[in-house]
């Protein structure tokens, strides 16, 4: 495992494990996953359905209970907490989810939903003090007060979840996971909300994980990004050297993959074979093997490791190199 | 012109509901020639579905209504024919292929016998033929024949998006209608199928319309894109004058909000506001409350199509006055 320690990191986590059991054997949704976060920073997970980056988003959070592994939040292991360590520890550890039209309760209205953080926690012991708590949450994420007392099904997409981003920062919380919050919103309204996003990391010193499978939208709002497949984390480096210059096959076939808006943008697709094999019961070796363009027999044989190839860049790839050489 | 395949002009398509009565097309007028393929690209309820439904004579009615227009189709105007002559055209002539693969297949059916039903319906062969040529089918989207006998379920999203399109073309239609063909797919298999969809174009000379919100993917398969906005096209092009010199400030905006791939950019620059409620579009040009660039007669008079350049047509008093005043 490589060693991330550093005095900035908000998150580390550890050997994290997440496994369902199932009719057809053990699901392995998220395996051995090792990834940290810096303070005020944005860290991208990618992947595509089914490899397992909600999943991690959720087991962060202990939302979901890990099977294994540890997670670090300002240095304290949070899966060891106890319920109620976990309940004040959830005061600095948000999430914002993919739906909006599922995750507000139509039987609440915004004023409601808003205030709900608040007074499980007992914040404020005057009502009074909550509205005017809610009124200016409205404020901030872009919501007129005049909403105050409407109900979701009121609302279009892109309000609703300005709803979720004002529920999660009730509390101002120090890390927000985002669980693809634009994917169910039009592009102009996807934008409004990113901009949003921004400019609340900037006000008020947020660090998110942002989990998405749109990789022009991850590298966007990202400072690293981590590549998932199949329950494992293939890379993690700074957005930019990834987008230029990717180390593992699948990032490389994964960032070749996206249709450019634009004329004149060479065809270089790299055109995977096959889908993404089953999780329940995942052979040894490289999850990648059997799409792989440089498989070997190694790959089969051995799992690679995340190992840091280059200053801040880590890969899970027997052959890096090699690849390099060969693209070279 | 000859070589046009389909000629739609002027359809205009309503939905009455309830709270009123919703254009859902307007004054819409494209063409598509032999073998080109025809982006149509909007937001949720800019009327892209509603369009392809509308040539397919698809739309539910009640409480939809084509109101106007004409769709030419090899010379002949879809909207005066039968109920009973549309169906020969629906599956033989004209294709569809549905977003959902997950619901547009039959889930008791096996994919060959899903494939062979088209062939049956329209084309005289036996049974035996029908189901050789439905796995002749599923070889050419790159499926092995023997998977023929399996069911929808025993197949992964985008194989199941293959066998839509082997069902859809197993006929050789002249034009294919593709429904966001690739939005429920992921990247790589999206990379799959856009592939698969250009093999095709060039191997059979399909032409194609592509309904899609994904700018990216026209560029990678069009030739010509209609942006459209509240029922109405705003701009109409040729796919290289639209990505080099988009005219309207909605396609501008458009691409204004798509984060870019191959350069940094510290914000975005979305349009500002929400698209109107569909009953109730704003007067004059329905983009104005939102546009940048908005003038006084942009509030009043809906603006019209006009050709800015040769072939590149917009629907906005910018170009329109522009030129008034240059004359």
């Amino acid at each position: 495992m490589p060693d991330f320690k550093s005095a900035d990191n908000l998150i580390e986590v550890k050997n994290l494990k997440k496994y369902f059991k199932t009719k057809k054997g053990m699901l392995h949704a998220v395996d051995d996953v090792n990834f940290f976060i810096k303070e005020g920073e944005t860290l991208g997970l990618v992947g595509e359905s089914g490899c397992g980056k909600s999943t991690t988003g959720r087991a962060v959070l202990r939302l979901l209970e890990p099977t294994a592994g540890e997670v670090l939040f300002e240095g304290k292991n949070i899966v060891d907490f106890s319920f109620r360590e976990m309940r004040e520890a959830r005061k600095n550890m948000q999430i914002i989810f993919q739906d909006p039209y599922a995750s507000l309760n139509p039987r609440m209205s915004l004023g409601q939903i808003i205030a709900e953080p608040l007074l499980i926690n007992k914040v404020f012991k005057d009502r009074l003090k909550v509205t005017e708590r809610v009124k200016e949450l409205m404020d901030t994420v872009g919501l007129t007060p005049r909403l105050l007392n409407a109900y979701p099904h009121e609302l279009d997409g892109g309000r609703r979840q300005r709803v979720g981003v004002a529920r999660a920062l009730a509390l101002n919380p120090k890390f927000i996971v985002q669980d693809e919050p634009v994917s169910a919103l039009d592009v102009s309204i996807q934008a409004q909300i990113l901009n949003l996003m921004q400019d609340l990391q900037d006000e008020f010193g947020l660090t998110y994980l942002f989990i998405s499978h749109d990789l022009s939208v991850v590298k966007h709002v990202s400072d690293r990004i981590a590549v998932m497949y199949l329950g494992k984390i293939v890379e993690l480096s700074e957005y930019g050297s990834m987008f230029r210059d990717p180390l593992h096959p699948y990032t490389q076939a994964l960032l070749s993959a996206i249709p450019v808006p634009k004329m004149d943008v060479p065809d270089n697709m790299i055109i995977l074979e096959g889908d993404v094999p089953s999780p329940v019961n995942p052979p040894e070796g490289c999850r990648f093997y059997g799409r792989c363009r440089y498989r070997k027999d190694l790959c089969k044989e051995k799992t690679p490791e995340l190992l840091e190839h280059e200053p801040e860049r880590y890969a899970a790839c027997h052959f890096v190199n090699e690849i390099r050489e060969k693209q070279n | 012109m000859s070589n046009d395949l389909l000629k739609v002009k002027d359809l205009s398509i309503q939905y009455r509901t309830d709270e009123g009565i919703v254009r859902a097309v307007d004054m819409m007028t494209f063409e598509v020639s032999k073998g080109e393929t025809l982006g149509i690209v909007g937001e949720t309820g800019a009327g892209k579905t509603t369009t392809a439904l509308g040539i397919m004579q698809l739309v539910p009615d009640p409480p939809g209504e084509i109101v106007k227009g004409e769709i030419i189709f090899n010379g002949e105007n879809l909207l005066e024919k039968t109920n009973e002559q549309m169906r020969k055209v629906r599956g033989k002539k004209i294709s569809m292929i549905f977003q959902d693969p997950m619901t547009s297949l039959n889930p008791v059916m096996t994919t060959e016998e899903q494939i062979a039903e088209v062939i049956i319906l329209h084309e005289k062969v036996s049974e035996k033929e029908a189901y050789e040529k439905a796995r002749d089918m599923l070889e050419t989207v790159g499926i092995p024949r023997e998977r023929g006998k399996e069911f929808p379920h025993q197949f992964s999203g985008g194989m199941r998006q293959r066998v839509v399109i082997a069902i859809a073309l197993a006929c050789n239609p002249e034009l294919l209608i593709a429904d966001e063909p690739t939005t429920a797919l992921d990247v790589t298999i999206q990379a799959q199928v856009l592939k698969l969809m250009k093999r095709l174009k060039t191997e059979f000379d399909t032409s194609m319309i592509l309904i899609t919100h994904d700018l990216g993917v026209v560029a990678n398969i069009c030739d010509k894109v209609a942006i459209m906005y509240t029922g109405y096209v705003v701009e109409y092009a040729k796919i290289r004058d639209l990505y080099t010199d988009p005219l309207h400030p909605y396609t501008q905006g458009l691409f204004g909000s798509i984060p870019s791939i191959d350069e940094d950019e510290e914000r975005l620059n979305p349009i500002k506001g929400l698209m109107p409620e569909p009953t109730e579009v704003p007067e004059g040009c329905p983009f104005n409350p939102r546009c940048p660039k908005v003038m006084d007669i942009c509030r009043s008079v809906l603006p019209i199509r006009y050709e800015a350049k040769e072939g590149h047509f917009v629907n906005c008093h910018l170009y329109y006055d522009h030129n008034e005043t240059e004359k």
